[in-house]
């Protein structure tokens, strides 16, 4: 019989505004077993008058059994019922129920040699953000390269974090697509992700490298079909959406 | 006994008694999907049922939509928390595709364009609880929720109800498809909030 995956009554330690409209929790939760990158977590929270709602988020960090943490980063969406609860209401010493790790097709894993090409739009960088940490938590050699689509320089998650691994890691390459308004000194006007940037910023189809697609439903299905008209293996391109069609 | 979350629930979503439990209502139509869409284009499209001695029965498209199909109104449930109520489409039911087909198995894996699994007990296909269906709110099936034509298991979470659906193979066993071999359920009831293993 296996057993059923507990909620757990975790402990808010740290608050991180990321952006304006997103900001990380760092979570202690006791007995967590570690997860892999890429997983993500059921967050439960309870009114008052008893009322319950429940949402998944993606993990943000890599685990490590020194420091315990699960570190979750939460966009508020404008009609949202959960997020702008745990964007602005949230407080350091809060508790949250919390459930997981959950899924097992959306992960990296370090046995892994393949190089790892990432493309994230908005928040959809969080779960790939894990991968990154995990590869450089572990001094992982695998060649990754990471194309992330924001709106604007404000909108870009974990950005100085980034650059900051890029510079230091020459196994990391990190490229930014800007779509409304890039930085002053960018060398290129806002553009959409297309062709030409996954072509120039991911890996060939020749390396065969493993594809991981996180973003708005609309976004992911773009990339994921210029990355199939690129000659990559559908099998080899993991997607992860959000939103409708 | 739940955690009290100080000064939550002021937004709360329209409760209906027609959601199961730690589902909400979504307006729109959410996308899950593990990969890239595949396109198939309708005259390479077959839908077939292979039992377990190897007899296989198997329609093409025209064969397809010409067997009688049915309108109806259901709700639908994804593990992700999202539902949406009475939404329509229009398709073939299980019953008239199993109609001609001798099984003992009673468990058949759902197979999909695109390489995508996903295992549902027999019964849970049968007596009007099942269809496979190609149109959606009157027009066709977009590829993106499942066209040309997909698996609908209104009674169990979406991910049973597989896209891009070619066929089912019957077995005397259950064997986990994808999502089940990645931790998920193995029979999915939403009302019994049959998430993940072991729940």
């Amino acid at each position: 019989m296996v057993k059923r995956i507990a909620w757990r009554a975790a402990t808010v330690v740290e608050v991180r505004a990321e952006t304006p409209s997103a900001r990380t929790l760092v979570l202690d939760v006791p007995e967590w077993g570690g997860h892999l990158p890429g997983q993500h977590v059921d967050i439960r929270l309870t009114a008052e008058d008893g009322y319950q709602a429940q949402r998944s988020y993606s993990i943000a960090s890599a685990w490590s059994a020194e420091s315990g943490r699960v570190e979750v980063s939460v966009q508020r969406l404008a009609d949202g019922e959960v997020s702008p609860y745990l964007t602005d209401v949230v407080e350091t010493g809060d508790q949250i129920e919390v459930r997981g790790p959950i899924g097992g097709w959306f992960v990296w894993r370090q046995t892994s040699t393949a190089p790892v090409v990432l493309v994230a739009g908005g928040s959809g960088v969080v779960p790939l953000m894990a991968m990154i940490r995990a590869r450089g938590l572990a001094g992982g050699r695998q060649p990754f390269r990471l194309i992330y689509s924001v709106r604007t320089p404000e909108d870009a998650l974990y950005a100085d974090e980034l650059r900051r691994r890029a510079r230091e890691d020459a196994g990391l390459d990190v490229h930014f697509v800007y779509t409304r308004k890039a930085p002053d000194d960018w060398p290129v006007p806002p553009r959409r992700l297309d062709v030409a940037v996954i072509n120039s910023h991911g890996w060939p189809a020749d390396f065969e490298p493993d594809c991981y697609v996180c973003g708005p439903n609309t976004f992911v299905e773009t990339v994921a079909d210029i990355l199939v008209a690129l000659g990559h293996d559908p099998k080899r391109i993991r997607t992860e959406r959000f939103g409708g069609a | 006994m739940s955690i009290i979350s100080r000064g939550f629930g002021g937004r709360r979503r329209e409760p209906s008694p027609d959601l199961p439990p730690g589902q909400y209502l979504a307006h729109d139509f959410p996308v899950l999907s593990a990969g890239p869409t595949p396109r198939i284009p309708l005259d390479r499209w077959h839908f077939s049922i292979v039992t377990e001695t190897g007899e296989k029965h198997t329609w093409n498209w025209a064969e397809f939509t010409a067997l009688p199909a049915e309108e109806f109104t259901v709700d639908i449930h994804c593990v992700t928390k999202w539902s949406k109520l009475g939404t329509s489409w229009k398709g073939v039911s299980l019953d008239t595709l199993f109609e001609d087909v001798e099984t003992a198995g009673d468990y058949a894996m759902a197979h999909s364009y695109g390489g995508y699994t996903t295992n549902v007990p027999l019964e849970d296909l049968l007596d009007g609880k099942a269809w496979i269906a190609y149109e959606y709110d009157g027009e066709p099936l977009h590829p993106e929720h499942g066209g040309p034509a997909r698996l609908l298991i209104p009674h169990l979470y979406f991910w049973k109800s597989a896209k891009w659906v070619d066929g089912l193979r019957m077995m005397h066993e259950d064997e986990p498809g994808f999502w089940e071999d990645a931790g998920y359920h193995m029979y999915g009831d939403p009302w019994r909030e049959q998430r993940y293993h072991g729940d």
